[in-house]
């Protein structure tokens, strides 16, 4: 009995075991949880998250870092906002915050994986830079739409599903097929699992790391018009922490912060594990600040038992 | 017979691999005990249970006949029990002295004060007669020399059993002189030594008695070897007699493939040139540091070539990156397969198709159907032990991953040039024959095949022709009918070393 337990939880799927446990505990005890209102509005507040996690798998699957997302979200939805102002035109707004978010991606990319600079150090340096920028350019205050139809990119929906969640469910899906079923994907795994041998086994490791970078700016891009469109204004402020978040999110769906171990699915659960966390607390009417706390010991939670099952099985 | 160090019925599990089975046997005091066994047949399983970095499922580990516990290797070290591993365990940003004193710095008032480090340090390896500057930094060290500062290491503290497994994987003959000195003393002084090697030769040469391994189990223990032959051990060790591992027949040599000239990189230069045939085995043979390994490094452009010339059938370039030379079709097999051959925490197949999938894959996507096939295929011709092609291969046996890094060259199309460095490093006999078989198959086709070895009859059994390497130059060239192990040895060593072993 015991043994068989403890098979399930600290096998493959142990967490996927736990998140279903999880969810069904609180489905029972947390009333109106079940709801239509509150699951479309669950899965709402993890799209920026889980957007952003998408490509942070990737970027730690190379043992790579990125802490400027967060900054990056802000000043890409400051971009989308004030472009869409300037010149009338939505796509153009839309067109020149995935620029922005692409620029700064690669310039993280070429100092972290060309001029061979630690990516911790580069990115805590452009998350500060490009926070300073969108308060620059904003003067520090928010800036509101002019353009009503600039909403509409949150509030739209599809057969009754906000475009923002179908949006976060396209990213999954293309995430997945991109890690398991492409020569990128694989080659991404593979400079984790060690750079010298992908290289001398033909890799083009450079030049993947920058990419995967570059992907993690446009996809803080797009998280970043979602975002001003849902709060109907460029904030400069906006999306602090999301980094870590998100960080937290790929740990806790078992991606190793050494490289080389990463699933979609895993990533999918921890992100939920966050989003579920957070909405059944304020179900519940529980005070902001212990849902630092809570976040915390989840993460902790999720890393013990990580530690468990490499020690109970396999080494390393 | 009263036994020093004994294990007694240990069984170790791992997910879908039985590794070990009741293995029970005994060593005397002041022993060296040889343990020998096919690639995957638990050697090394047994000697990590000994080092407390993993804990056997059943069974016990008796020294002086009291009963052992080793929850960590540092408690296992604590008890007087030194192991060194078959992968390098060293800290490579750490110098040579560091890295044998870590855990018990020198200190003075808490300060650890480093020019007595060193020179207590320099004092213990020239003691040895181990030629490494103790104030280097490990990562510049070449493979042996990191190999024999490892065993230094065991062999500073003292040791009531020390384990070795393959430590002479890396060392040539010379170098490997050094260390049997070092366990002749440690012997003298009653410590009992667990010797894990694929080499016949040094088990006649060090060992008092042994024991071999078969998928797991005990399958024949030795208490003396008085008598014992090496086809009788080869035999209990595969199941089946080997008759000549080497199994050389002359092939005709086609015309002129590649020709090498002057390389040099950011580190050292090669000048001189050579060149090889098609369907040529072409060997380099040298001591440690001679300049093997980076020639070919800089032929392949593992290390990027600043100047020099390689010509591949007429069509002349510079190396500076690998993909480049992969689709000339030239291919590298490194000799560390630890710090760039195996892709750690990836599964097996990704391992093998990790580069010849570029060859079926469309648009960028992977073809699974067809991953699958090529990875079952080296599996099964190169008898990878492994549960599954989705192993990780970090939990194969090491001569397995060296296996596995074979097979993802073997599954590459067009290739030209074979470049493998130490092809049998950590190869059992068995495996080794079935290996050079198909080195010869693959010659045969017509490939040219560059082998870089440190042992001696491994060079001699194989290669047509052999290029000796000495302080960074081509000193000497043999062809078969030259062969003769003084003179390849003669022409490995630097000069003035040269009249001291001739005399
Ligand atoms: N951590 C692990 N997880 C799963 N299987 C393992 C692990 N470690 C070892 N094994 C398996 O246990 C068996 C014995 O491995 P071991 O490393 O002891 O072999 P060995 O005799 O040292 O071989 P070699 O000569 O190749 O070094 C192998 O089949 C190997 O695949
Ligand atoms: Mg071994």
């Amino acid at each position: 009995m015991t043994s068989t337990l403890k098979k399930l939880l600290l096998g493959e799927q142990g967490l996927l075991v736990i998140f279903a446990i999880a969810l069904v505990l609180v489905s029972v005890f947390v009333p109106n949880f079940l709801s239509t209102r509150n699951v479309i509005g669950l899965l709402q507040a993890v799209v920026t998250v889980g957007l952003v996690a998408c490509s942070m798998m990737l970027c730690l699957a190379t043992r790579d870092f990125d802490l400027s997302v967060g900054s990056t979200v802000a000043f890409t939805g400051m971009m989308a906002v004030m472009v869409t102002n300037a010149t009338g035109s939505i796509p153009l707004g839309i067109l020149g915050a995935i620029a922005a978010g692409a620029a700064v991606g690669m310039v993280n990319g070429i100092i972290i994986a060309k001029i061979g600079i630690n990516a911790l150090i580069t990115t805590l340096a452009t998350m500060q830079l490009v926070r300073g920028f969108g308060l620059i350019i904003s003067d520090g205050r928010a800036v509101g739409v002019k353009e009503p139809a600039f909403y509409n990119i949150a509030l739209s929906n599809v057969f009754g599903i906000p475009t923002p969640i179908i949006v976060l469910a396209v990213a999954f899906l293309v995430f997945g097929i991109v890690l398991n079923r492409t020569v990128f994907g694989r080659n991404t795994l593979a400079i984790g699992g060690n750079p010298d041998a992908a290289r001398l086994a033909g890799v083009k490791v450079v030049r993947t790391r920058v990419t995967i970078f570059a992907i993690q700016g446009v996809m803080a891009a797009i998280a970043g018009v979602l975002l001003a469109s849902r709060i109907t204004s460029g904030q400069p402020n906006a999306a602090t922490g999301l980094e870590l978040s998100a960080i937290s999110a790929c740990v806790l769906g078992g991606v190793s912060l050494a490289g080389g171990r990463a699933t979609m699915t895993g990533v999918m659960v921890g992100v939920m594990i966050l989003g579920i966390a957070e909405n059944v607390m304020n179900l519940l009417n529980i005070q902001a600040f212990y849902q630092y706390v809570v976040r915390g010991v989840i993460l902790l939670f999720a890393v013990l038992l990580d530690n468990l099952r490499t020690s109970s099985g396999i080494r390393r | 017979m009263s036994y020093f160090f004994e294990y007694r019925g240990i069984t170790k599990t791992y997910p879908g691999v039985k590794a070990l089975e009741d293995v029970s046997f005994g060593v005397r005091r002041g022993a060296v005990h040889g343990l020998m066994g096919e690639n995957g047949a638990g050697k090394s399983t047994l000697i990590r249970i000994l080092s407390g970095d993993q804990q056997a499922n059943a069974g016990a580990i008796l020294i002086d006949g009291a009963e052992q516990k080793f929850a960590s290797v540092r408690d296992a070290s604590d008890n007087g029990v030194m192991v060194v591993h078959q992968e390098l365990q060293l800290v490579p940003d750490l110098t040579v002295a560091e890295n044998l004193c870590l855990g018990r710095f020198p200190s003075r008032a808490g300060f650890v004060s480093r020019r007595r480090m060193i020179a207590d340090v320099q004092a213990v390896l020239d003691d040895y007669g181990i030629n490494v500057d103790a104030g280097a930094r490990v990562s510049a060290l070449p493979l042996g020399a990191r190999q024999m500062v490892e065993v230094a290491k065991a062999a500073m503290v003292k040791a009531r059993v020390i384990a070795l497994d393959e430590p002479t994987s890396s060392l040539s003959s010379r170098e490997s002189e050094v260390l049997f000195r070092m366990i002749a003393r440690l012997k003298a002084q009653g410590t009992v030594i667990l010797y894990v090697s694929h080499r016949m030769d040094e088990i006649f040469q060090l060992c008092d008695s042994m024991t071999v391994l078969r998928d797991g189990r005990l399958a024949a223990h030795h208490d003396s070897l008085e008598g014992v032959t090496r086809a009788q051990i080869v035999s209990e060790m595969v199941g089946r007699e080997i008759s000549d591992i080497w199994n050389w027949r002359a092939r005709p040599l086609g015309e002129e493939r590649l020709v090498v000239d002057g390389l040099a990189g950011a580190k050292l230069s090669i000048p001189g040139s050579f060149t090889a045939r098609k369907g040529e085995i072409l060997g380099f043979f040298g001591l440690i540091g001679a300049g093997r390994s980076e020639l070919m490094r800089l032929i392949y452009g593992a290390d990027p070539a600043r100047t020099g010339r390689v010509m591949l059938e007429g069509d002349s370039y510079t190396a500076t990156d690998p993909r480049q030379s992969i689709r000339r079709g030239i291919a590298y097999c490194s000799e560390d397969r630890k710090h760039d051959g195996i892709l750690n925490g990836r599964s097996v197949e990704e391992n093998i198709t990790i580069s010849a999938r570029r060859l079926w894959s469309k648009g960028g996507f992977l073809r699974p159907g067809r991953e699958a096939e090529v990875a079952e295929e080296q599996i099964r011709q190169l008898r990878v032990r492994t549960p599954s092609r989705f192993q990780d291969i970090a939990n194969l046996s090491g001569g397995n991953q060296q296996k596995v890094i074979l097979g993802r060259w073997l599954a590459e199309a067009g290739l030209r040039v074979l470049i493998v460095d130490e092809p049998t490093r950590g190869i059992d006999v068995g495996a080794k024959s079935e290996i050079y078989d198909l080195l010869y198959k693959l010659a045969e086709q017509g490939m040219t095949i560059l082998v870089v070895s440190s042992e001696l009859p491994e060079v001699m059994g194989i290669c047509d022709r052999v290029l000796v390497m000495c302080q960074h130059r081509i000193s000497a060239e043999f062809t078969r009918d030259t062969f003769s192990e003084q003179a390849l040895l003669a022409a490995a060593l630097p000069d003035g070393q040269n009249h001291s072993t001739a005399a």
